[in-house]
C-alpha cells in the first residue's frame, strides 16, 4: 500500500506492500519514537516513507549529513530511553560501524537496517547477501556481538521488526535487519499482526535529567585495571544469554534428507523452489533455514549432522550452503556440522541472483556425488 | 565567618586528573556555575568528548553521555529532537570539534539544532600527547610538528567559529578566553547567554569558543601559558562576539 493515507495500521487486513515500505510502517508500530537515516539505494523508500508518517504519528524523522551522523543520532535518542532505528546498505553500514560499536560498549538498544547490495567498495545496487561477515561477527572493533535477522519474505520483515525492537530494549544492544534489495523492493500481501508484547525492564540508566536521583552516565570507556575485562565477561554473559534463547530457525523435510539445504533470506526462497522440484524428482532433500543468523541456530544443525553420523557411512549426508555472496554464512555452518558430513557451498555474487535451475542441478550433482561415494564406501567395507 | 565563595553543587567535590595550569578545570567551573545559576541542573544532559574532557562526567554531576570522537553534535540531535523539553551541550575539543567532528558540527548548525556548544580551543591534542591540531598556530611546535607548523606544509588554524557564524542556523557564538580574571568573567557571561537562548526555545545552534591553556604541550610555565593565550592565539582567534 505505497498511496497516501491508505495504511490502516494493525487492522489485520491483508494489504500490498513493499519491503522497505513495510518494514517502516512496522517499525512505527512497534512504537519507534525516532528515524535517522541518509539515502542510499537500494532502501530509499525507508527514509522517504519515515519523512511523511514519523511527523504525521508525531514522532522524529532527521535526515542526516552522514551514516555517521545517523548512528550517533540513535547513539543519542536511545541514550535517552527512545527507541530508535537507522537503516542504509551495504556502504553505509560500514560507516556506521563506529556507533554500533560504542552502542555495543555503551548497551545501548538499537534497531538497524541493512538493506544490503553488491560489494565491495561502491560495488553495485543489485541484492547482495555479502554483509554476512560483517553483520554477524561484529563488524566494528572490539569484542562484541549483534542480534541479526535474516527474514526471507516482506511478511518475515514486518514481524521482526517489533521483535528487534523488543529484543534491543531487553538485552540494550543493536540488533540488526539483514535485508536485500530484492527483499527491499519486492511486493507481497501482509498482515500487521497484533503480537502481545513482553514486559521490557525499566530504562533506569536512561538520561532523563538527574531530578531526585544519583546522575546518570552512558559510557564505554572503562579505564581502571581490570574493569575493562570485567564489562567484556559481562557482554559476553549476556551473549551467551541470547545465543540459548533467541535462535530462530525454520526447517522442512529434514528428517529422511540426503541432502539438506541451508539457505537464508531470498536465497533461501529460491532454494524452497529448488527442494520442492527435487522432492518431485524423487530426490531426497530438505532444509533448513535460519532467521537469526546470530545467535546461529549451531544446535539444530549439529543435530541434523549427528544424524548423518548416526545413519552410518552408507547413509551420509550432504550439507549444500547457498548464498548470494561467494562464502560467508557456510562456515557457520561448517562450524556447526563440524567434520561429521560433507558442507559444499553454491553463491552467486556482485548481484548475481542464483535461480531454482541452478540449485537444482547443484543438488543433482550431489546426488551422483552421493551415490558414487556411497559405492566407494561399499567397496572398503 | 562570612562564605564569599564556595564550590557550587554541580560541581562535583573530587581531586583533579587535569594538569596544572590547564583551562578544562576553569571552563568546568563556570559551566557547573551556569547549570545552577539557571536552575537546569534537573533538565540538563551533558556530552563529553574524546580527549582530555572524555571523563569530564567526574566533575560535572548532571546526567552525561560520552561520545564518539567529534560525533557529539550529531548525539545532541537524536537528544535533543526526540527531548525538546531537556537541556542539552556538548563539551568539545579543537580536535573532537575542529578536526574529525568538522561534518557533525556544521551541520549540526545548518539544521538549527537548538543545543549549545562549549568549544574548548587550546592549540593542540592534549590527551594523544600533543599533537597538531587543526587550530594549531603557525610556527607552534607539537610532537608532529616538530619543526613548528608551517603553512606550506600543514596548512593554516582552522577558524571554526567563524565558518559557523555565516551560518543562518547559528543564533549566538561568542569567542572568549580564559587567561585571567576579567576574561573568565566574560566567559562566564557568554557561556550563560548560549544557555539561556536555548532554555528560551530560541531556535538555533549557541557557541561559546574559549581559548584555553595547555602548559604541558606548550612546553611553559602555567603563568607563561596564560601570556601566550592573550598575546599570540587572540591574533589568530579574535575575541569578541561573532554572531548574535
Amino acid at each position: 500500500m505505497t498511496e497516501e493515507g491508505q495504511i490502516s495500521n494493525s487492522s489485520g487486513e491483508r494489504i500490498l506492500m513493499c519491503g522497505n515500505e513495510a518494514l517502516a510502517e512496522a517499525a512505527i508500530l512497534a512504537g519507534c519514537d525516532a528515524y535517522f537515516g541518509y539515502p542510499i539505494t537500494p532502501q530509499n523508500e525507508i527514509p522517504a516513507y519515515m519523512s511523511r508518517r514519523m511527523p504525521e504519528e508525531g514522532r522524529v524523522f532527521v535526515q542526516s549529513e552522514s551514516e555517521l551522523a545517523a548512528i550517533n543520532m540513535v547513539f543519542g535518542a536511545s541514550a535517552t530511553g527512545k527507541r530508535a532505528m537507522t537503516s542504509s546498505s551495504s556502504p553505509g553500514i560500514s560507516l556506521m560501524q563506529e556507533g554500533i560499536s560504542y552502542l555495543a560498549g555503551a548497551e545501548l538498544p538499537a534497531v538497524v537496517v541493512n538493506v544490503m547490495r553488491g560489494g565491495p567498495g561502491l560495488g553495485n545496487i543489485a541484492p547482495s547477501q555479502s554483509d554476512y561477515f560483517q553483520a554477524t561477527r561484529g563488524g566494528g572493533h572490539g569484542d562484541y556481538r549483534t542480534i541479526v535477522f535474516g527474514p526471507s519474505s516482506v511478511q518475515e520483515l514486518v514481524d521482526c521488526m517489533p521483535l528487534a525492537f523488543d529484543l534491543a530494549d531487553q538485552y540494550r544492544m543493536t540488533v540488526m535487519v539483514l535485508a536485500d534489495g530484492i527483499l527491499g523492493q519486492m511486493m507481497e500481501p501482509i498482515v500487521f499482526k497484533k503480537n502481545p508484547r513482553p514486559k521490557l525492564p525499566p530504562k533506569d540508566w536512561a538520561l532523563t535529567g538527574a531530578k531526585d536521583r544519583e546522575q546518570n552516565i552512558v559510557r564505554s570507556l572503562w579505564l581502571g585495571e581490570g574493569v575493562l575485562e570485567k564489562h567484556n565477561n559481562k557482554l559476553k554473559a549476556k551473549y551467551e544469554r541470547i545465543e540459548k534463547n533467541e535462535v530462530l530457525c525454520e526447517q522442512y523435510e529434514v528428517d529422511d534428507a540426503d541432502i539438506i539445504v541451508v539457505a537464508y533470506g531470498v536465497a533461501a526462497r529460491i532454494v524452497q523452489g529448488a527442494v520442492a522440484r527435487a522432492r518431485e524428482e524423487g530426490i531426497k532433500v530438505g532444509w533448513i533455514r535460519p532467521i537469526t543468523l546470530w545467535p546461529f541456530p549451531t544446535e539444530q544443525i549439529s543435530r541434523a549432522a549427528d544424524e548423518s553420523v548416526k545413519a552410518g557411512p552408507l547413509r551420509f549426508r550432504i550439507f549444500l550452503t547457498v548464498e548470494m555472496s561467494l562464502g560467508q554464512m557456510v562456515e557457520d555452518v561448517k562450524l556447526a556440522v563440524a567434520g561429521k558430513a560433507p558442507v559444499v557451498f553454491y553463491g552467486r555474487a556482485g548481484g548475481g541472483v542464483p535461480t531454482v535451475e541452478e540449485i537444482l542441478d547443484k543438488i543433482k550433482q550431489l546426488t551422483i556425488r552421493r551415490k558414487t561415494q556411497d559405492t566407494r564406501q561399499k567397496t572398503k567395507v | 565567618m562570612k562564605t564569599v565563595f564556595k564550590r557550587t553543587p554541580t560541581l562535583k567535590d573530587c581531586p583533579t586528573h587535569y594538569c596544572p595550569g590547564c583551562g578544562h578545570g576553569i571552563a568546568h567551573r563556570l559551566l557547573a556555575e551556569t547549570i545552577d545559576e539557571l536552575g537546569i541542573h534537573d533538565r540538563t544532559i551533558g556530552i563529553a568528548p574524546v580527549g582530555c574532557a572524555v571523563l569530564e562526567y567526574d566533575y560535572i554531576d548532571v546526567d552525561m553521555i560520552e561520545v564518539a570522537h567529534g560525533r557529539a553534535p550529531a548525539v545532541a540531535t537524536g537528544m535533543k529532537r526526540t527531548n525538546p523539553d531537556k537541556i542539552i551541550f556538548s563539551y568539545q575539543g579543537d580536535g573532537d570539534l575542529a578536526a574529525i567532528g568538522t561534518a557533525e558540527i556544521i551541520h549540526a548548525a545548518q539544521r538549527a539544532e537548538q543545543i549549545t556548544v562549549i568549544f574548548i580551543n587550546n592549540a593542540v591534542f592534549g590527551m594523544t600527547g600533543g599533537q597538531m591540531a587543526p587550530t594549531t598556530m603557525i610556527d607552534q611546535v607539537t610532537s608532529t610538528t616538530p619543526k613548528g607548523r608551517a603553512a606550506a606544509e600543514q596548512g593554516y588554524p582552522l577558524q571554526v567559529s567563524e565558518l559557523l557564524a555565516v551560518l543562518p542556523g547559528v543564533i549566538y557564538i561568542e569567542r572568549c578566553a580564559l587567561s585571567g580574571p576579567a576574561q573568565v568573567r566574560k566567559a562566564k557571561k557568554a557561556m550563560k547567554h548560549a544557555f539561556e537562548l536555548q532554555i528560551n526555545n530560541t531556535k538555533g545552534l549557541s557557541l561559546v569558543e574559549l581559548l584555553s591553556s595547555c602548559p604541558t604541550y606548550w612546553r611553559m610555565k602555567p603563568a607563561d601559558a596564560m601570556e601566550w593565550i592573550e598575546s599570540e592565539m587572540t591574533k589568530v582567534f579574535p575575541l569578541g562576539r561573532l554572531k548574535g
